[in-house]
C-alpha cells in the first residue's frame, strides 16, 4: 500500500466521520433549542424527523407525476415544505399538549411518547408500513473524485452543506433576530421577560414550533442516505438527546462540539471492531462523563 | 384486636388482601391456564411497576431503564435454564456438546467465564437480584452524589437501557443475539412447561409479589418512607437537616432494580425464553406507562396497572392491531393530562368520597326524619380515617414530577 493509498483511506475515514457528524448535529439542533432552550423533553422529535422525510417522498411522488421536467429542482422546495410541515404539526402539539405540561417535565416526557406512537400508527395506516425512499434528483447521486481512489460521496457533501446552512442560521436567529432576543430573555427569567412585554406563551410556542420545523428538515436530509419507516424516527431519539445533554443543554456551541467528538470517536472506533461494540463503546464514554460531569461540556451557568 | 386492627390500616392491608383475592382465588378459578399464565406474565412486570412507584412515586426519580434490571434478572435465570437445558446428551449432535446451541452456531468451544456462576441454581437465584442491584447502584451512585435528578437521569438510564441491547444483540455468542435464549424446559429437572408446573409458578409469582408490596410498603411507613416524600418535595431542606439524601436515593433505586430482577426471573420460568426485546427503551417506557395508569403512588394500583395496560394489550393485539397504539397513545397522554395520579387517584378522590357521601346521606335518611334542614355539608369534606395517621403518605402534598 502507497502512502497516497493511505492518506486516501485516512481522508475517506474522516469524511464518514463528518457526515455521521452532521446527521448528529442536524437531529440535535432541533432538540437543543426544545431541549436545551425550554427544558421540554420530546421524545417525539424523531417523528417529525420522519415527517420531513415523508413530505420529501410526498413531494417526489407527486412531481414524478405530474411534471416530471420538474424533478432536478424539486428537492429545495421540499425541504421547505418539509420545514412548513413539521413546524405546523409542532404548533399544533404545543398548543393542545405542551403547554400544559410546562411545569411538569417528567409527564411531558411520557406525553410526548404517546404522541410518538400515535404519530407512528398514523404514518403505518396512512402511508404504509414498508420503508420507503424518494427518487433523488440526478445532481445528488453518484460521488465526487478530486483524484485516482478518492471517493466522496455527493449526498453526503449536500447533508454536510445543509447542516452548515442551518446551524449558522441557527446560530445567528437565536443571536441576532427578534424572536432569539425574545427565546433567551425567556429562558434566562420566564417573569422578567414576561414584565417588559413579551409574550412568553407566544415566544414558546414558535420555539417548539422551531424546533420540530428543524427536525424536518433534518429528516428531509436523511433521505438522501437512508430510506424512511414508520419507526426510523425512534432510532435516533437517544442518540439526539445524548447530543444534546453532552454538549451542555443550554450551549448550541456545546451541541456542535458534541456532535463532532461522538461522531469521530463513533468512526474512529468503527474502524477497529464491529460496528455495535463501537456504538456500545462511544455511548458508555459519554454516559461515564456524563456521570462524571452532569453539566455537559458546554455549561453556561443558570441559577438554579 | 385493636393492634391487628391499626396495622391493617397502617399498611393498607385492605386493599392488598382484595388484590390477593382477585389473584389467588378469582383469577384460577375463572381462567383457563393459557389465559392464567398470561396473568402470569403480566405479573412479573408488576413488579417492575412496584419498584417504579417506590422510585418515582416516592423518591421523584424517573428511570427509564428497569428494562435493562428486569432483563438482566430474567437474563440470569435464563442462563441457569439454558444450561440446564443443554446437557452434552441432548446436544450431542453439536460440535461440541454441553454448550447452548447458539454458542455452538458461533464457533464457541468452551463455555465462557461468564456463565460459569450460572451452572448453580442458588448462584443464579442470588445474582437475579443482586447483579441487578449492582448495575443499580453503579448508576445511580456517581450520579445522585452529583446531583443529578429528573431529566438528565431518564436521559441516561435510558442510554444504558441503549447500551444493554445493544451489547446484546451484538454479542451474539455469548448471549444469543436478538432470538435471545429459548427453549427453556425444566428447572432442576421439574419440566416447567406442563399445566400443574405452570399453575405453580403462577402461585410463587403472586407470593413473591405480595411479598415485594409488603416490602415497600414496610419501606414507606418507616421513617425512610417519609424521608423519600420529604426529598421529593424538598431536597435541599432535607439536605439541610443533616440526611445524606443520595443515600437513601440509592437504596431506593437498588430496592426497585431488585424487585425488577425477580419480575425477569419469573418472567424467563413462566414463558420459557428471554430475549433483548424486553430490555430496551420502548419496553422501559411501556413499563413506566404501567404504574403510572395503576397511580404512581399506589403499589397495588401498580399491579392492576400492569393487568390492565397487558391484557388490553394483548386484547386488542390480538383483535385490532391498528388501535392498540392509538389506545397506548392516548393512554400515555391521557394519564398525564388527565389523570397524573393514576386509577388509584380516580379512586382516591372520585369514588371513594363519592361512596362515603352516598353512605352518610343513607344513613341521615334512616336516622333522622326528612323534615330537619340537611347536614351542613357532609359531602364536601368527607372525613377521611386514613389521613388521621401522620406518617401515611397518600395525598399528603402535591406531586412534583
Amino acid at each position: 500500500m502507497t502512502l497516497s493509498d493511505m492518506m486516501n483511506i485516512g481522508l475517506m475515514q474522516g469524511f464518514a466521520g463528518l457526515s455521521l457528524f452532521a446527521v448528529l448535529l442536524l437531529m440535535g439542533l432541533g432538540l437543543a433549542i426544545i431541549f436545551g432552550q425550554m427544558g421540554v423533553i420530546n421524545m417525539a422529535h424523531g417523528e417529525f424527523m420522519t415527517i420531513g422525510a415523508y413530505s420529501i417522498y410526498l413531494a417526489a411522488r407527486v412531481t414524478e407525476s405530474l411534471a416530471p421536467a420538474f424533478m432536478p429542482y424539486y428537492f429545495p422546495i421540499a425541504i421547505a415544505l418539509a420545514f412548513v410541515f413539521a413546524f405546523i404539526t409542532g404548533w399544533i402539539v404545543e398548543w393542545v399538549l405542551i403547554r400544559h405540561l410546562y411545569r411538569r417535565p417528567l409527564d411531558t416526557l411520557l406525553a410526548t411518547w404517546g404522541v410518538s406512537l400515535g404519530l407512528q400508527q398514523i404514518f403505518r395506516t396512512f402511508i404504509g408500513p414498508k420503508e420507503v425512499s424518494p427518487t433523488l434528483p440526478e445532481w445528488l447521486m453518484g460521488s465526487w473524485t478530486p483524484h485516482e481512489g478518492l471517493d466522496i460521496p455527493i449526498n453526503g457533501l449536500f447533508v454536510l452543506a445543509l447542516t452548515a446552512l442551518v446551524t449558522s442560521g441557527v446560530l445567528v436567529a437565536l443571536h441576532k433576530s427578534r424572536w432569539g432576543l425574545r427565546v433567551r430573555a425567556t429562558v434566562a427569567n420566564r417573569t422578567m421577560a414576561n414584565a417588559t412585554g413579551i409574550d412568553t406563551m407566544k415566544t414558546d410556542r414558535l420555539t417548539f414550533a422551531i424546533g420540530c420545523g428543524i427536525a424536518g428538515v433534518a429528516g428531509a436530509a436523511f433521505t438522501t442516505i437512508g430510506s424512511t419507516g414508520p419507526t426510523s424516527g425512534s432510532l435516533y431519539i437517544v442518540d439526539a438527546f445524548l447530543v444534546v445533554t453532552f454538549g451542555g443543554a443550554a450551549s448550541l456551541f456545546g451541541t456542535v462540539v458534541s456532535a463532532f467528538g461522538i461522531a469521530q470517536t463513533q468512526s474512529i472506533s468503527e474502524f477497529f471492531m464491529t460496528g455495535s461494540m463501537a456504538k456500545v463503546l462511544t455511548l458508555s464514554l459519554i454516559v461515564l462523563i456524563l456521570m462524571m460531569r452532569p453539566q455537559g461540556l458546554f455549561a453556561v451557568k443558570v441559577r438554579r | 384486636m385493636n393492634f391487628i386492627k391499626a396495622s391493617v390500616q397502617r399498611y393498607q392491608l385492605g386493599s392488598l388482601l382484595l388484590l390477593v383475592l382477585l389473584l389467588a382465588v378469582v383469577l384460577p378459578l375463572s381462567l383457563d391456564i393459557f389465559r392464567l399464565n398470561l396473568v402470569g406474565k403480566y405479573l412479573t412486570y408488576a413488579f417492575v411497576a412496584v419498584g417504579l412507584v417506590m422510585v418515582w412515586g416516592y423518591g421523584g426519580v424517573l428511570s427509564l431503564g428497569q428494562g435493562v434490571f428486569f432483563g438482566i434478572g430474567g437474563y440470569a435465570m435464563a442462563m441457569f435454564l439454558k444450561l440446564e437445558a443443554s446437557d452434552p446428551i441432548t446436544t450431542k449432535i453439536q460440535s461440541t456438546p454441553g454448550i447452548p446451541d447458539f454458542m455452538d452456531w458461533n464457533q464457541i468451544t468452551e463455555l465462557p467465564a461468564l456463565w460459569l456462576p450460572f451452572k448453580s441454581l442458588p448462584l443464579s437465584l442470588a445474582l437475579v437480584v443482586l447483579a441487578p442491584m449492582a448495575l443499580a447502584w453503579l448508576v445511580s451512585f456517581a450520579m445522585f452524589k452529583r446531583r443529578v435528578g429528573g431529566v438528565y437521569f431518564a436521559i441516561i438510564t435510558q442510554a444504558v437501557a441503549l447500551i444493554c441491547t445493544v451489547l446484546i444483540i451484538g454479542q451474539q455468542g455469548y448471549t444469543g443475539g436478538v432470538n435471545g435464549m429459548t427453549d427453556l424446559k425444566t428447572l432442576l429437572g421439574w419440566d416447567t412447561r406442563t399445566d400443574s408446573a405452570k399453575y405453580v409458578l403462577y402461585y410463587v409469582c403472586v407470593g413473591l409479589l405480595v411479598l415485594s408490596i409488603l416490602l415497600c410498603r414496610w419501606v414507606q411507613t418507616s421513617k425512610l418512607g417519609t424521608l423519600l416524600l420529604a426529598m421529593r418535595d424538598k431536597e435541599d431542606r432535607v439536605r439541610f437537616s443533616g440526611y445524606d439524601v443520595s443515600n437513601f436515593k440509592v437504596f431506593t433505586f437498588c430496592l426497585a432494580a431488585g424487585l425488577s430482577g425477580i419480575g425477569g426471573a419469573m418472567f424467563a420460568l413462566q414463558v420459557g425464553f428471554m430475549s433483548p426485546s424486553f430490555v430496551g427503551i420502548v419496553p422501559s417506557i411501556e413499563m413506566v406507562i404501567f404504574c403510572a395508569v395503576g397511580g404512581r403512588m399506589s403499589l397495588v394500583g401498580a399491579v392492576y396497572g400492569a393487568l390492565l395496560v397487558n391484557a388490553g394489550k394483548t386484547l386488542f393485539s390480538e383483535s385490532f392491531p391498528d388501535l392498540w397504539l392509538f389506545l397506548m397513545a392516548a393512554l400515555f397522554i391521557g394519564v398525564t393530562m388527565a389523570f397524573p395520579m393514576g386509577l388509584a387517584g380516580v379512586w382516591e378522590e372520585k369514588i371513594r368520597p363519592w361512596w362515603k357521601s352516598r353512605r352518610q346521606a343513607l344513613r341521615e335518611a334512616a336516622v333522622k326524619p326528612p323534615a330537619t334542614p340537611a347536614p351542613i355539608a357532609p359531602a364536601a369534606t368527607p372525613p377521611e380515617p386514613t389521613l388521621t395517621e401522620p406518617t401515611l403518605p397518600d395525598g399528603v402534598g402535591s406531586q412534583r414530577a
